[in-house]
């Protein structure tokens, strides 16, 4: 079973995000770069097909030079070998032009399976999948909070606001994972260094397609900070506290 | 001297395993007096946190010493200082003994599954009226047959009433002083073996501390660890170790406990200003993150000349003296700029103040080392 896993690499969760003054769009330079949570598991959800089924798991990623670092880790965790698309003309790309490089850098390659986070923790759109699968005109599975493959059809549980919805296709397909759907591992001393000696290709964005910001279909026109919290409203206890406090969240409609 | 790339991504790992596996529970263990080390341990393995520096053949990681500086270094960056203390028992203070001295078969019964983290383990060498004094030891270990009468007790020892089994120093003849010695991994499910008593502590309360009671305890002679009579040879290589890695842990424990310190004295105000803007409190502050940025320097230039094969016995008796004397001013720092809050268990600083206590103590005292260091020099001969 031959399957791709597709990493991001965003900024860190718990650094502050600015976006830069020149193009608008994130600042990724002055934070530093992680992983995308829910890629972890993605990239675990892979591992553990493999190690059921036997096969191989190659990580993908779009992203600037810094995002090796990124299919690298997934390398450390496990993965056998890695494709970098690294390219000037992709800065800037939105949504649509992601997931057209990607379906073209995956198009073709005999992958039974591929695995993506649900969403991303900078742009949380929860799009390419699904456009990826279209694009490719592969089915989709998305939403998975489980896999389970057997032979060629691969079941999934739909994670939904009522339960769940089971969901079944025949590879190759595209699935994409929620949060909790495994435990993913750490990279080890050894996967590190076994990281090293495993391919990682740096290739350059397919041709043909329009991407990066001038082909991006929304612009940003202005953006501002958020202002700082404004002070709350101090209530003095003279007895009737109860009653102001209520007739606060009255007024704020909060009761 | 440098780091590479995958110290680097090791470091990371080892950050992100202390914030996700270890942090979280602090308080509760804490309030039990435990860390659950049998959950704990398959955890640590899992990154590669124990046998760094062993053979892979043995469950090692065939990893040089400057990767267990990092490990150290981060582990000594965690919210409490016990659990930690417990894993740096099993990696650099109960295993090197076995690892550089022990049989192939030994290794594979005792040292595998503790590297593998399903084995909890020890070392025991103090008792009850032995600590420093090491050549004061009496637990006797009387040959029968193929085997071991072990008789006596052993105190202070970390993991002692969660291990499988101890690194035990003890007499096995009657000649005394440091010679007649021997190095012997006991199980703890034999018979005659027993945990007197668990010790209140005044800080580390996460890591077990206990008092064990060993009465005709009956152990194979081929669980002696390299030669019989050597023990006190072996267990000083060992202790070097220990020096090492308290002294990568705690420098970087204490850089940590001063920068949380900036960050408390960045939002609590008086006087109608920030206490950082007191430059007194800077001022202080500064002049102990210089004196931790030295040490963890010194650190990493013993750990290279380590890995490269140098004797660094000397560098780690400096290192272990200075890390017990600053983490004590530091203590006492981080508790004084916190105010009533430092005093107040809730807060970090008074379990910093508690758990660091014991850097000067363990390991080798101040005096100890002091002791050491004037032999260095000439200075014990007249």
């Amino acid at each position: 079973m031959k399957i791709a896993v597709c990493v991001k690499q965003v900024p860190d969760t718990w650094a502050e995000k600015k976006l830069s003054d020149s193009d608008k769009t994130l600042d990724r330079e002055s934070v530093d770069g992680v992983m995308n949570e829910l890629d972890e598991y993605a990239v675990e959800e892979a591992l553990l097909i493999k190690e059921a089924n036997d096969g191989e798991v190659v990580a993908v990623s779009m992203g600037p030079d810094k995002a090796e670092e990124t299919v690298r880790k997934a390398l450390q965790m496990g993965a056998d070998s890695g494709i970098h698309i690294v390219d000037d003309s992709l800065a800037g790309s939105d949504s649509v032009a992601t997931a057209k490089t990607l379906a073209a850098t995956l198009k073709d390659q005999g992958y039974d399976l591929i695995i993506f986070g649900s969403e991303s923790t900078d742009a949380r759109m929860s799009v390419v999948p699904a456009m990826v699968a279209e694009l490719l005109d592969l089915p989709q599975l998305t939403f998975a909070s489980k896999v389970s493959v057997d032979g060629d059809a691969v079941t999934i549980q739909r994670q939904a606001d009522y339960g769940y919805d089971e969901v079944q296709a025949s590879t190759p397909a595209v699935i994409s994972v929620v949060e909790k759907i495994n435990e993913p591992r750490y990279p080890s001393f050894k996967g590190i260094m076994a990281a090293k000696k495993k391919p990682l290709e740096s290739v350059a964005a397919p041709s043909g397609e329009p991407v990066g910001l001038a082909s991006a279909r929304t612009e940003i026109l202005e953006f501002a900070e958020r202002p700082p919290k404004a002070a709350g409203v101090k209530i003095e206890d003279d007895g009737t506290g109860g009653v102001k406090v209520a007739d606060f969240l009255a007024e704020q409609k909060l009761i | 001297m440098q780091f590479t790339p995958e110290h680097e991504q090791f470091r990371k790992v080892v950050a992100t395993f202390v914030e996700n596996e270890i942090n979280p529970y602090v308080d509760k263990w804490e309030k039990a007096k435990i860390f659950p080390a049998h959950e704990l341990f398959p955890k640590v393995a899992e990154i590669g946190g124990f046998g760094l520096e062993y053979d892979e053949e043995y469950g090692g990681q065939g990893a040089d010493h400057t990767y267990t500086l990092v490990l150290m270094e981060e582990l000594g960056r965690a919210d409490a200082a016990g659990p930690p203390m417990g894993i740096s028992v099993q990696a650099t203070m109960s295993t090197p003994a076995l690892h550089r001295f022990g049989s192939d078969e030994l290794k594979r019964k005792y040292l595998i599954p503790a590297m593998e983290g399903r084995d909890v383990t020890s070392v025991a060498v103090s008792e009850p009226d032995a600590g420093s004094d090491v050549a004061g030891i009496k637990t006797r270990a009387r040959r029968d047959g193929d085997h071991w009468v072990i008789n006596g007790s052993k105190m202070w020892i970390t993991n002692g009433s969660q291990a499988d089994w101890i690194c035990m120093l003890v007499r096995t003849s009657d000649e005394g002083g440091f010679q007649g010695m021997s190095q012997i991994i006991v199980p703890t499910d034999t018979p005659g073996f027993s945990v007197g008593r668990l010790i209140e502590k005044m800080g580390n309360w996460s890591s077990d501390t206990a008092e064990l009671v060993l009465q005709d305890v009956r152990v194979p002679v081929s669980n002696t660890i390299g030669e019989v009579g050597r023990g006190f040879q072996q267990q000083m290589v060992q202790f070097q170790d220990e020096r090492l890695t308290v002294s990568y842990s705690a420098a970087m424990g204490a850089r940590r406990a001063l920068e949380r310190t900036v960050e408390y004295l960045r939002v609590r105000e008086a006087f109608g200003r920030p206490l950082i803007a007191n430059q007194y409190l800077r001022y202080n502050i500064a002049e102990l993150m210089a004196e931790c940025d030295i040490l963890i320097e010194y650190n990493r230039s013993m750990a290279f000349r380590y890995a490269a094969g140098e004797d660094v016995s000397r560098m780690a008796t400096n290192a272990k003296l200075k890390v017990g004397k600053l983490t004590r001013q530091v203590a006492d720092l981080v508790v004084q700029y916190h105010g009533g809050m430092g005093y107040a268990e809730e807060n970090w600083a008074a379990r910093y103040a508690r758990d660091s206590r014991i850097i000067a103590i363990g390991g080798g005292a101040d005096e100890v080392m002091l002791r050491v260091l004037t032999a260095y020099e000439g200075m014990d001969r007249r």
